[in-house]
C-alpha cells in the first residue's frame, strides 16, 4: 500500500483523458490523494528526476484512466447479505476498476429513511475499499404512494433518489415528488417503463420471444415511460437521470428533451450494449435482466447513442442473485446480473470492435456519471481525486464466474473470451487492488 | 430409420425424416391399440413418471395409457397438490425423482422452458407434455398423424389454425411441424390473440374467418384459453363466437372435404359449434384422441430404444 501523503509518480502510461477526448503517453503525479500534475511524454523533468516523487511506478505502457463511477449498484445489505455484502461488492469493484459505487435503495427493507441510510453509509465506509455513495428511495417503501423525506435524506448523504424498477404508476404522486425534489435540487433516477404495458414481461416482444413462448414486452413501453417522465420534467423542472435507455425507439424523445434544454441525462447498461435477445437461447436465466435484452438493431442504436453522447452514462446495473433465484423456469427466475468486476473487460469489446474509443468509453464510465452527481472525479487533470484504474487493454482471458469476488456469480459472461485486465486500482491515491 | 434424441422437448429439434419415422411407428401402434389381445411388453421393466404441474385430464390419461399398453410401470403425480406447495423448487423435485431412477419423465408445466430445464438435470428421458406457451410436441405429432391418415399425405396442404394463438403451445408446435413438412399455414385470429413478431414466422395471417378458411384442407380450432387471460383480449364470448367461432357457414369457405380438428377440451358455442364438432364426416376430434395414445407410445418406444442403447450416466 502506498502512503497517502507520499507523492507517487505513475509514469510510462497511456493516459485516457475523457474531457479532452484523447489518449496520450505520459505520467501522473499523485499527491495528498489528488492528481497534482499530468505530464505529457516526453517530459524531461521526469527523466532527469526533478519530479518530487517518493515512489515511482512504471506503468509499462499500459492504460491509466479515471476510475469508474457506477450508478445503480445493488448491494444486498440490508436483507439479503448472502447475495452480496459491502465487503464482497467493494472487493469486486476494486478488482473491476470501479472507484465509486452509487448504491441502489431496492434492498429489504428499502433505504427510505435517514436511519437506514445511516446504516448503509456506515457499512459502506467500514467494509468497502472504494467510495460508496448511496441513493435513497423516492417514495416510502418504494410503494409509489408517499414521497420520502427527501431533504433529510440529502442531509444524510443521499446523492440521488430512485424507486429503481418500481415505476411510480400514479402520475400525480410522481409529479409532486418531482416538484418537491426540484425545489431541493435533488437528482431523481427514473426507470423509463410504462408499468402497465411492461407488466409480466420476461423478454422483448418479437419473433424470438414468441418462438420461445415467453411473455414479452414491447420496447415501446420504454419510450412511453420516457415520454411521460420528460413531460413531468417539463412541468416540474426536476433534474432526472434515466437509469437505462435500451431501445432505439426511446432515443428520439430523449434527443428532443435534451435539445429543449431540460435537465435530463440517460444511462444504459453494459449488458444491453454487449448482448442481445438471442443470447437467452435455451432459456438461460443468467441472461434475464430488466429491461429484457433487446434486438440487435436496438443494441447498435444504443452503442451509437453512447458514441454521440446522447446516452451519457454506462452502468453495470450490478444485481447479485443467488443460484436458487436463477435455477428456475425463465419466467419465474429473478432478473439481473453481476457486473462490477466484469464491466471493464466486457465493455472493452466495444473498443476492440472499433465501436467506441477509450476516451468515449471513459466519458460514459467515469466523467459523465461523476458530473451528473456533482462529484469532481472522473477526470485526468490536476486537482481531480486520484481515483484511477490501470489496465492492460489487450490481455486476453476466459472468464470463470467462480473466480468473481461477488458473493453471487450470476454473470452472463461465464466462459466468455474477453480482452482487458485490470492491473491496479487507486482510490484517493491509495492502491486498493493489485492484480496477482 | 433414425431418431437420435435423448429427450422429446419440442418439434423444433426434429428433422422431417424423424417426424416420418415417429409417425410410421405410431401408425403401427394404432392397430396394436385396437387389438384386444392384451399388452405389448416393449417398455417392460421401465418406469414412467408423469409430473403434471398443471391440470390435465386427457393428456395425462393418454400418456398413462400409452405407457401401460407397452408394459411400463406408470406413476402419475399430481404436482399441484404436493411438494411444490411446500416450497420445493422444480429442480429439487426433479432431482428427488431422479434419485429414484425413473426411465421416462413426462412433464407438463405452466412455464415455458421448464421441460428444457428439467432435461438438463436428470438422467432419464424427458418428454415435454406442454410447457407454458412454448411447445407441446406430442399434440402436434398426433395432429400430424390424424391429418396424414385422413388426407393421405402430410405435405402441400393448406392448414388454417384459428383462435387463441398467442397463448397456445399447440399452435407453436403445429406451425413448426407443418412448416417442416412443407405445408401452407394460415393463422386466423384477432390481433390481440396473435403473438408478437408473427410476420416473421413464414405464415399467412388473417383476421377474418371467411378469408382465412378459403380453400383450406384442414381447419384446426384452438381452445380459447380463458384461464390464461388477464382479461380484455376479446370484448365478449358472444362476439368472439360470432366472428371466430367455427360453424357450418364459415366452414363452407374451406374445401368440401376439409377436416375439422380441435386439441380439446372444447368450449362448445365459444370457438366451435356443437353440431359441427359431432359431425363425423367433418370432425376428426375423437380420432385425434385415439392418435394421441399411439403417438405417445411411438415416442416413448423410440426414446426407450435410445435409452437402452447407451449406458446410463451416473450423476455426480
Amino acid at each position: 500500500m502506498t502512503d497517502t501523503h507520499r507523492p507517487l509518480l505513475i509514469h510510462n502510461a497511456r493516459l485516457v483523458d475523457p474531457e479532452a477526448g484523447r489518449v496520450t503517453e505520459g505520467a501522473v503525479l499523485v499527491e495528498d490523494g489528488r492528481i497534482a500534475q499530468v505530464f505529457d511524454h516526453p517530459a524531461p523533468e521526469i527523466d532527469e528526476g526533478r519530479v518530487p516523487a517518493d515512489a515511482r511506478r512504471d506503468a509499462g505502457g499500459k492504460v491509466l484512466a479515471p476510475g469508474i463511477v457506477d450508478i445503480g449498484v445493488k448491494i444486498c445489505e440490508p436483507g439479503e447479505r448472502h447475495k452480496e455484502s459491502y465487503g464482497s461488492a467493494g472487493a469486486a469493484a476494486a478488482a473491476g476498476g470501479v472507484t465509486t459505487i452509487i448504491t441502489r435503495p431496492d434492498t429489504d427493507p428499502p433505504i427510505d429513511t435517514p436511519e437506514t441510510l445511516e446504516f448503509i453509509r456506515r457499512r459502506g465506509s467500514e467494509a468497502a475499499p472504494v467510495r460508496v455513495l448511496p441513493m435513497a428511495a423516492l417514495t416510502k417503501g418504494r410503494a409509489g404512494r408517499e414521497m420520502t423525506e427527501i431533504g433529510f435524506l440529502m442531509d444524510a448523504g443521499a446523492v440521488a433518489f430512485s424507486d429503481c424498477d418500481h415505476v411510480i404508476a400514479d402520475t400525480r404522486v410522481l409529479s409532486r415528488a418531482m416538484s418537491y425534489a426540484a425545489g431541493l435540487g435533488a437528482l431523481i433516477v427514473a426507470h423509463p417503463q410504462e408499468p402497465g404495458l411492461s407488466r409480466g414481461g420476461a423478454a422483448t416482444s418479437g419473433k424470438f420471444a414468441s418462438l420461445r413462448g415467453l411473455p414479452s414486452v414491447s420496447p415501446m413501453a420504454e419510450r412511453m415511460g420516457l415520454d411521460r417522465d420528460v413531460a413531468l420534467v417539463e412541468m416540474t423542472g426536476a433534474r432526472v437521470h434515466f437509469d437505462q435507455v435500451t431501445a432505439a425507439r426511446a432515443l428520439p424523445p430523449l434527443e428532443r428533451a435534451k435539445r429543449n434544454g431540460f435537465d435530463v441525462t440517460a444511462g444504459t447498461s453494459m449488458h444491453h450494449l454487449t448482448l442481445n435477445e438471442m443470447d437467452v437461447a435455451d432459456y438461460r436465466t443468467f441472461f434475464k435482466v430488466k429491461p429484457p435484452l433487446r434486438s440487435e438493431d436496438d443494441r447498435q442504436a444504443v452503442i451509437e447513442a453512447v458514441r454521440t453522447g446522447l446516452i451519457d452514462v454506462i452502468s453495470s446495473m450490478h444485481t447479485p442473485q443467488d443460484e436458487e433465484s436463477k435455477r428456475l423456469p425463465f419466467e419465474e427466475a429473478a432478473s439481473g446480473a453481476v457486473g462490477l468486476e466484469t464491466m471493464l473487460p466486457v465493455l472493452l469489446r466495444l473498443y476492440h470492435s472499433g465501436d467506441l474509443d477509450l476516451p468515449t468509453l471513459f466519458r460514459a464510465l467515469s466523467l459523465a456519471p461523476s458530473r451528473r452527481l456533482g462529484l469532481d472525479s472522473g477526470r485526468m487533470a490536476a486537482g481531480a481525486p486520484a481515483d484511477l484504474v490501470l489496465f492492460d487493454a489487450e490481455k486476453p482471458f476466459i472468464l470463470d464466474r467462480f473466480k468473481l469476488r461477488s458473493k453471487s456469480k450470476n454473470t452472463p459472461f461465464d466462459g466468455a473470451r474477453l480482452q482487458g485486465k485490470v492491473l491496479a486500482t487507486f482510490v484517493g491515491g491509495l492502491s486498493v487492488f493489485e492484480a496477482a | 430409420m433414425r431418431f437420435d434424441h435423448r429427450h422429446l422437448l419440442g418439434i423444433a429439434a426434429l428433422r422431417p425424416d424423424e417426424i416420418v419415422t415417429l409417425l410410421d411407428l405410431a401408425d403401427r401402434y394404432v392397430s396394436q391399440s385396437r387389438d384386444t389381445r392384451g399388452h405389448a411388453q416393449t417398455l417392460s421393466g421401465l418406469t414412467q413418471i408423469n409430473m403434471f404441474f398443471e391440470n390435465s385430464t386427457r393428456t395425462q390419461a393418454s400418456f398413462e395409457l400409452a405407457g401401460k399398453r407397452m408394459g411400463a410401470d406408470v406413476m402419475s403425480m399430481a404436482m399441484q397438490a404436493s411438494s411444490i406447495k411446500k416450497g420445493e423448487t422444480l429442480i429439487d423435485t426433479a432431482l428427488t425423482l431422479n434419485a429414484m431412477h425413473p426411465d421416462l419423465l413426462v412433464v407438463r408445466h405452466p412455464h415455458s422452458g421448464a421441460a428444457d430445464l428439467l432435461a438438463q438435470k436428470v438422467n432419464c428421458a424427458v418428454i415435454n407434455a406442454g410447457d407454458g406457451r412454448h411447445e407441446h410436441p406430442t399434440q402436434a405429432l398426433l395432429d400430424a398423424l390424424t391429418i396424414r391418415r385422413r388426407k393421405g399425405r402430410l405435405h402441400r396442404l393448406t392448414v388454417a389454425i384459428c383462435g387463441d394463438i398467442a397463448h397456445s403451445r399447440v399452435a407453436r408446435s403445429n406451425i413448426l411441424l407443418l412448416h417442416k413438412m412443407e405445408n401452407r399455414v394460415r393463422l386466423v385470429a384477432p390481433p390481440t390473440l396473435l403473438p408478437s413478431g408473427i410476420e416473421d414466422f413464414g405464415v399467412e395471417v388473417c383476421h377474418d374467418m371467411t378469408e382465412g378458411l378459403k380453400d383450406a384442407d384442414v381447419v384446426m380450432m384452438l381452445r380459447l384459453q380463458r384461464e390464461r387471460m388477464d382479461g380484455g383480449f376479446i370484448p365478449s364470448e358472444r362476439e368472439y363466437y360470432h366472428r371466430y367461432g367455427l360453424d357450418a357457414e364459415k366452414l363452407a369457405h374451406a374445401k368440401d372435404d376439409a377436416i375439422v380438428m380441435h386439441p380439446g377440451p372444447m368450449n362448445r358455442g365459444v370457438e366451435i359449434d356443437g353440431t359441427l364438432a359431432d359431425d363425423i364426416n367433418r370432425s376428426v376430434i375423437q380420432e385425434q384422441v385415439e392418435m394421441g395414445v399411439a403417438v405417445r407410445m411411438a415416442a416413448m418406444d423410440l426414446l426407450a430404444r435410445n435409452l437402452r442403447a447407451r449406458p446410463s450416466e451416473i450423476m455426480a
